[in-house]
Order: structure tokens, then C-alpha cells, then sequence
């Protein structure tokens, strides 16, 4: 495990307000749900997984798969950052004839899955998974919502994962409690989120998704614990890191206006 | 009387054979191995063979992540519940990233029997034939059902394969020549054609042979692919005679109907009287007396024609 965490906290910073003026410029798009998970993606990318973004296609590579995908932003931030293309294209996200899709595109550097209906990313992982285990690949990472939980092909998926003992598959779960219409337990309850992971045979690690060594300790435990798949169920704040979008579901599908995404840069100490 | 085979039986042959050959076949499946004929392969290639349980959508969810990571999937169930359960994974994981999955599904059509409506699909053709890229396939035989399965699963990208419960007769030679996207003529005739698909080519031969003791010289044409449709067999058939029947077993809403009458209504306006289930549920019964009742027999076939004909 890694210890000397001022790269991830940088990058994180960094993914961060790339998240906001991909936003700004899209003029539409996720910004809460993207930001809460701006940690997770950080040391994953930025310490965790075995990638490299000059050789994107290599067969031994560990995979990221975001069955989030309304969190797009946060994907396609840490992406650029991380080299797989140039960041200009984080500036034309959801525009015409652009790279960057309002939803994942498995055509984009760096992009494993499409993904964006919820749910079918981490069913596809486990193919992944079943499949990188056949072939001597890496390892298969998936970033799950707490409002995809509601899913039930997450729960078949989850089975399935624990059937064939996919220890080389690891899942996160962003739960920031808020979904488009409420808070989770007021739209659809899906607590307890650990116990329902742990009975369908999962190892389950529960963290504050915001510590970068507590998600990266996470991540030394899943990849070490054999004979069944991990869930790290990450508690998070949605809209992490902006004051005035923490913890407010009306920030989970609305881009910032110009003022609004000046403020956060500021709180984030960037510019636009 | 030649030998009577299920497409669902030749599937099974094929991909024990396949599996020896190809090593990259993995082959999948929603606990009906024993119905699919994909037991055959679990067996002699138990390393390849995944089977998913009851859970349709994971199932094609599960083969897109396999296909993305390079392997070519075969991933079967029952028609009904591959294309109406599964649809929007298979629209979203498989076709939207042109998922080397070939989607082989078994006992389509009103041909299921006993099992009734709740298992019997009109609506598959019509559903894979919306998305975009999607090769969708018919044999009428087990001789041709192995040789589009051995193209489709060479061939790059999703294929939606419909295959049978029933037991049908032989057409064509195990060697036969067939492509995907090519009709096959199988009976020449001057005053109608019949675009026939699956089962229904068989009732379609018969009705050609009862026409032609009426003195009506009827074409008979094997549209083993619906999509992409083979339009110049239909503009053939359209210019040559004086008008078509298509004949399904599947909805005249959406399948191949739907793709015949798309293609002629653009390039070839042509009268065409459709043989396929009505807009209505099935119900259990023996799979002849199904396709008497439902309209799809080769009596409903040669009437389609004799309508033609005035």
C-alpha cells in the first residue's frame, strides 16, 4: 500500500474542478454524484490500479468500470488527468460530433464500458472479471451508486460475482444517501447496504469515502482477500468538496451557471 | 420421409463441434441447458461454460462483459425471455458496444406448444431487429441453423439467432452454401412468391406444391435473415410476379412482414398478404394444431396466395 498520499490528494483536488468546468461548459450533466466519489476515483487511478494510459489496451491491465455512469464528469476528469486524452475534450463534454457522451462510451480512451442504464455495469464487470481470471488479466474495480442498489439486476449480478468467487473483482459503493428525488430512504430504502452484500456472499469493508488512507487500506484488503468478491460500501457527501452542493439532491443532475461554477472553483481553489 | 431434426438440437451438435476448434467460445446459459442443447458443451468444456441461473438480464449483462474482454459468447435461453426480459441490456451492453455476443435463443414462436402464451414469442423478430448493428437470424432447418450458427459465430458483433422446439424436416445438404444477408430460392416459380422464415418454410413448400396442382406456379424463399434483409431477393420476387406472401411465425407486426413490406413500400411497391401470428396471445396445444389455429399452417399459406391470385 502506498502511504505518501499528496499525488491523490492533488489529483483528487484536481479531478475535482475539472468536474466543475467540464460542468459549466456542458451546461448540463451530474455534478453531485461525481464529486462524491472524486476520492475513490483518485486513488484508484492515481495509486491503486495498474494502468497506463500510453498503453491503454494492454491484456495484463486492472479495469474500472463506472456503473454510475451519470457520473461521467468525474470518469472522464480523472481520465484526462491521468493522460488517456487531452483535456481540451473534457470542455466539449455533451456537445455535438464531441468524444466525451453525457454517459461513458466504451469508443473513449480509457473507457472499458459503456454504461449509463443502471445497473448493467456491474453485471458487466463480472464478465470482465470471470473473463480477466480465464486469461491471467488484472484486477476488475466497479463504482455502484446507492441509488443503483434499487436495481434488480445489481442484486443478480451480486449472486453471480459470489457464485464463481470472483476475488479478483472489487466493488465500491458511493453512498452519499441522496438519489434524484430524495434521499434514499424516503424514495426507496436500500439500508442496510453492507449486511445485504454480506449475505449475498460478499467480503464487505465499510470506510468514510472521503479518507484517502482509508480507501486506499480498503483497496490492500480487497485485493488480498481471497475466495469471494469485496464491496467497499464508502460513506460520501454528495457534492463533496463545494459548499453549496454538499448534501443537496438538487445538485445531483443540474450543471452550475456561471457564477455558481466561479464560487466552487474558488472554494476548490481553481479558476475557470 | 427424411429425417426430423430441431434447430435447438442442431445448436447443440454445433457448438460441442465449434468448441473444438474454437478456443475463445464461451458458451452461456439461464438454467435450461437441458432445453437449449447447451449442455452438450458444458459438458465437454465445463471451463467455458457458465451457467447464470434464473436471471435473464445478468445473463446477456454478464456475456458483454465477457465479449468487451475479447472472448466470442454464445448466450442462450428461451426466445421469450432473452429478447423481452433481457431487451434493454442486450440494446444497451451488447448492441451499443457491438458485443460479440450471439444472442442463441430457443424455442421461439407458437412451435413451443403446450407451455402456451406466456412462452410463446411473436415479438422477438420485431425487438432485436430495432438495434442497431444486430445480424437477426431464422433457420428453417438443422443443416442451415449449423451453418449460419458456424457464420455467425466467426462473423464480429451481435447476432440475435432464433431457433426451435420442434422438430422439423431436413432442407437443405450438410455442405449446403449459405450466406448471411442472402435469401435461398428453394422453389422456382413465375405467378407469386412466398418469403418464408423459420418454421413457416416448410408449410410455405407444401402450400407451393398444393398450388401448383391449381396451376399456380408459386417461388418459395428462405429469408433465413430477416436483418440485413436481402432486398434484392425481395425486388426480385417483386418484378418477376404478380405479388407476395410473406409467411412467419411471429407477429405480422414488426418481424419479417414488417422488414418486407418496409423494403417494397421504398424500392418495389408490391401487394403483400402476410401469414404470421394476429395481433393475440397463444394457448397451449400441440404444436400442429397451434399453427392450424393460429393461422400459420400451410393451408393459411396457400389461402394468402389464392387471395392474391383473386
Amino acid at each position: 500500500m502506498f502511504t505518501d498520499f499528496k499525488k491523490t490528494e492533488a489529483a483528487a483536488k484536481a479531478i475535482r474542478t475539472e468536474i466543475i468546468k467540464q460542468l459549466y461548459r456542458a451546461g448540463s450533466g451530474h455534478p453531485g454524484g461525481s464529486l462524491s466519489a472524486a476520492d475513490i476515483a483518485a486513488v484508484l487511478y492515481f495509486g491503486e490500479m495498474r494502468i497506463d494510459s500510453k498503453d491503454p489496451s494492454r491484456p495484463d491491465r486492472d479495469k474500472f468500470v463506472l456503473s454510475k455512469g451519470h457520473a461521467a464528469p468525474l470518469l472522464y476528469a480523472t481520465l484526462a488527468e491521468k493522460g488517456y486524452f487531452p483535456k481540451e475534450e473534457l470542455y466539449k463534454l455533451r456537445k455535438l460530433g464531441a468524444l466525451l457522451q453525457g454517459h461513458p462510451n466504451i469508443k473513449i480512451p480509457g473507457v472499458e464500458m459503456s454504461t449509463g442504464s443502471l445497473g448493467q455495469g456491474f453485471s458487466a464487470a463480472v464478465g470482465m472479471a470471470l473473463a480477466a481470471r480465464m486469461d491471467g488479466g488484472g484486477r476488475v474495480y466497479v463504482l455502484l451508486g446507492d441509488g443503483e442498489l434499487e436495481e434488480g439486476l445489481v442484486w443478480e449480478a451480486a449472486m453471480s460475482a459470489a457464485h464463481y468467487k470472483l476475488d479478483n473483482l472489487c466493488a465500491v459503493v458511493d453512498w452519499n444517501g441522496l438519489q434524484i428525488d430524495g434521499r434514499n430512504e424516503d424514495v426507496m430504502t436500500v439500508a442496510p447496504i453492507g449486511e445485504k452484500f454480506t449475505s449475498f456472499g460478499f467480503h464487505v469493508i465499510s470506510i468514510d469515502g472521503h479518507s484517502l488512507p482509508a480507501i486506499a487500506g480498503a483497496f490492500e484488503e480487497a485485493r488480498t482477500h481471497k475466495g469471494c468478491p469485496t464491496v467497499i460500501v464508502a460513506k460520501t457527501v454528495k457534492g463533496k468538496g463545494v459548499s453549496f452542493m454538499e448534501n443537496e439532491a438538487g445538485w445531483h443532475g443540474k450543471a452550475p451557471n456561471e457564477e455558481e461554477a466561479k464560487k466552487a472553483l474558488a472554494e476548490l481553489g481553481g479558476a475557470l | 420421409m427424411a429425417d426430423k431434426i430441431a434447430t435447438r438440437q442442431a445448436y447443440g451438435e454445433f457448438l460441442v463441434e465449434k468448441g473444438k476448434t474454437a478456443g475463445n467460445l464461451i458458451v452461456m446459459d439461464a438454467d435450461l441447458s437441458k432445453s437449449t442443447m447447451t449442455a452438450g458443451f458444458a459438458k465437454a468444456f465445463p471451463d467455458r461454460f457458465f451457467n447464470m441461473g434464473i436471471a435473464e438480464q445478468n445473463l446477456y449483462g454478464v456475456a458483454a462483459g465477457l465479449a468487451v474482454s475479447g472472448k466470442t459468447v454464445c448466450a442462450s435461453t428461451f426466445a421469450m425471455f432473452a429478447t423481452g426480459r433481457a431487451f434493454e441490456i442486450i440494446r444497451n451492453s451488447i448492441g451499443y458496444t457491438h458485443a460479440n455476443v450471439k444472442i442463441c435463443a430457443t424455442h421461439a414462436g407458437i412451435t413451443v406448444g403446450e407451455d402456451g402464451a406466456s412462452h410463446q414469442t411473436f415479438e422477438d423478430i420485431a425487438l432485436m431487429r430495432t438495434i442497431p448493428g444486430m445480424t437477426v437470424l431464422n433457420p428453417s432447418d438443422a443443416h442451415s441453423a449449423k451453418r449460419l450458427l458456424d457464420l455467425a459465430v466467426d462473423a464480429d458483433g451481435p447476432f440475435y439467432i432464433r431457433l426451435g422446439r420442434a422438430t422439423v424436416p431436413l432442407l437443405y445438404d450438410a455442405d449446403a452454401a449459405l450466406a448471411v444477408g442472402k435469401g435461398c430460392c428453394l422453389r422456382e416459380g413465375r405467378d407469386y412468391a412466398i418469403l418464408a422464415t423459420g418454421v413457416m418454410v416448410h408449410e410455405a413448400l407444401q402450400a407451393a406444391e398444393t398450388l401448383a396442382g391449381e396451376g399456380l406456379s408459386v417461388r418459395v424463399i428462405d429469408m433465413h435473415t430477416i436483418k440485413p434483409l436481402d432486398g434484392l431477393i425481395v425486388e426480385q420476387a417483386a418484378r418477376e410476379t404478380k405479388g407476395l406472401v410473406t409467411a412467419e411465425e411471429h407477429s405480422v407486426i414488426g418481424g419479417l412482414f414488417g422488414a418486407v413490406a418496409e423494403y417494397a413500400a421504398a424500392h418495389c411497391p408490391v401487394r403483400i398478404v402476410p401469414v404470421g401470428q394476429q395481433d393475440a396471445y397463444g394457448e397451449s396445444g400441440k404444436p400442429d394444431e397451434l399453427l392450424k389455429k393460429y393461422g400459420m399452417s400451410a393451408d393459411a399459406v396457400a389461402n394468402a396466395v389464392r387471395r392474391l391470385a383473386g
